[in-house]
């Protein structure tokens, strides 16, 4: 065990850092770049039961220190997912990866679900119930506290991998909703996914993203993200994985303190496809500056 | 993929809101013409993907139009500053079916990487022929360059204040053996439905990445979904699906 690994739903990681599904796609355009066995492990891009090609373009509008993304969960759809994906992702990652999963009814959750349990290389089934890009879908379930439970306990029926649950902040009261989760079986929460925001072109006067909203991520959001980790942290007994915003060492450090076991990193990836490596890299000089001997010791430090 | 710091030797305007930058870094990675860079500004989050005009040993030649304030800064950089540059990025164009006349067909700030291509078409022994459109004639540049290249130039403007009157559709020659082309995405439609022969279209979309990570520019085509930045920008005629 060294001084970075954190352990996740009985999983052990190198380091705390894991790249934020959709932000990632499967590995092997960052693959060409660097060794991604560095990372902690990686959340790969939002699978569905069927393939969905997702939102007209534009999908993406730039933000003071941030983004707006409406890619509308476009992916091959779980079997090929399965069927081509994973053998390939298998040749340049060998360590658990976690399989996010998205749906349009309990019974789509199931199904991925149930197959992504068969695979080997998943360790963690992360279940989105929070894309904010889906008409009638993912979102409603992640603003209910009882159409969550009700994923949860569909999808904990068909896997034996832990579920990590990841939930909108575009809610009242997330620690109602994290509650409601960890009650009907989920073996850790992660959040938070993108806040649904918008941005208008001057010159047309229209709406920048042809969806007209969209999600809103980057270093602009890290404050919100942190405080809703913290107030997450506070009410459940199981493990909070920590997201938004995150593009450095310390930041990490801060959502640690905040109470999460493990922080997954997005939109950063994105402006600099070296984001998680050079993050994983200033680790050891940040926990030095801090008095840090070992990344576990910290989670939850300010609660 | 390469992400490397470049330092500015050049940025002029060439046209109306259209500036010429030169810089010298880490061209290693750029490895075909029709590829685009992926720059990084301070104070803008996302990076500004702008096509590749010319590469000449460690000496990267773009063209960019001032469109927005990401562009407008780039604009009032000089001499010895430096820019972080994600390079060698989209596929790029095909030239192994440009037969021995190939037509090339830039509108715009599409014209650019039609340079490089002509370069690289003209080593190859081809005759290359060059339509270059704009909407007047204060917008219009790299006309003598082409020429000086040895390339058969037209120019059109949209108002007739230089060159052929009309749009790049309108100086269609009759014979030519390919086309490539990149501009406007009406331009586009028009080449589209105007050639004669099979070529291949350089698109433009709003990116997040532009390396194929978030699928924010992704488009429909005959073969499947595909990320304007990643397996293109470069799409053949035959595999275009225009969705409106």
């Amino acid at each position: 065990m060294g001084k970075l690994s954190v352990n996740l739903c009985g999983i052990e990681l190198d380091n705390p850092v894991i790249p934020a599904s959709g932000t990632f796609g499967f590995g092997y355009e960052f693959a060409e770049i660097y060794d991604i066995n560095v990372l902690g492990t990686f959340s790969f891009k939002g699978t569905t039961k069927d393939a969905r090609f997702g939102n007209p373009t534009p999908r993406i509008a730039e933000c003071t220190s941030g983004m707006i993304n409406a890619v509308g969960l476009q992916n091959p759809g779980v079997e090929k997912v399965i069927s081509e994906e994973l053998p390939k992702l298998k040749k340049v990652f060998n360590k658990p990866v976690m399989a996010n999963v998205s749906g349009f009814s309990v019974e789509d959750y199931a199904y991925t679900c149930a197959l992504l349990d068969k695979e080997e290389q998943v360790g963690w089934l992360e279940v989105n119930v929070s894309c904010p890009n889906v008409h009638g879908g993912g979102m409603s379930f992640g603003t209910s506290p009882d159409a969550a439970a009700e994923v949860v306990a569909a999808v904990k029926a068909v896997t034996t991998k832990p579920v990590i649950i990841k939930l909108s902040p575009n809610v009242t009261d997330i620690v109602a909703i994290a509650k409601a989760c960890e009650t009907a079986g989920a073996d850790g929460i992660s959040l938070i996914n993108t806040l649904l925001g918008m941005r208008i072109n001057l010159k047309t006067r229209k709406p920048v993203i042809a969806n007209k909203m969209g999600g809103f991520s980057g270093p602009a959001i890290f404050p919100v993200a942190l405080r809703m980790v913290y107030q997450v942290a506070s009410a459940v007994n199981i493990p909070v994985v920590g997201m938004g915003g995150v593009s450095s060492a310390d930041d990490v450090i801060e959502m640690m303190l905040a109470g999460a076991t493990a922080v997954e990193v997005g939109a950063a990836n994105l402006v600099n496809p070296l984001a998680c490596k050079e993050i994983i890299e200033a680790l050891p000089e940040a926990m030095e500056k801090y008095g840090i001997e070992n990344l576990t010791d910290i989670i939850g430090g300010a609660l | 993929m390469k992400d490397c710091i470049f330092t500015i030797n050049s940025n002029e305007l060439i046209a109306k809101s259209v500036y010429r930058m030169t810089l010298t870094g880490d061209t290693s990675d750029i490895t075909n013409c029709g590829q685009f860079v992926n720059i990084k500004l301070d104070g803008f989050y996302l990076r500004r993907p702008i096509s590749v005009c010319d590469v000449q040993g460690d000496v990267l030649t773009l063209i960019y139009k001032v469109v927005g304030n990401g562009t407008e800064k780039m604009s009032e950089m000089s001499e010895g500053e430096s820019l972080q540059i994600l390079t060698g990025l989209g596929n790029g164009y095909d030239l192994t079916k440009s037969g021995g006349a190939p037509l090339l067909i830039g509108g715009g700030v599409g014209v650019p990487p039609m340079y490089l291509l002509a370069k690289k078409l003209i080593s190859k022994g081809c005759k290359v022929n060059v339509i270059l459109g704009f909407n007047t004639q204060d917008e219009v540049f790299y006309e003598n360059e082409f020429k000086a290249l040895g390339c058969d130039v037209t120019v059109t403007t949209v108002d007739g204040s230089f060159g052929v009157k009309g749009f790049v559709t309108d100086a269609l020659p009759e014979s030519y053996s390919y086309f490539y082309t990149c501009g406007p995405e009406p331009m586009l439609k028009a080449v589209y439905k105007s050639a004669n022969t099979s070529g291949q279209f350089s698109f433009e979309e709003r990116m997040g990445c532009g390396f194929g990570a978030c699928m924010g520019c992704s488009c429909k085509t005959v073969t499947g979904y595909k990320r304007i930045c990643k397996d293109g920008p470069v799409l053949e005629k035959e595999e275009i699906l225009w969705e409106n």
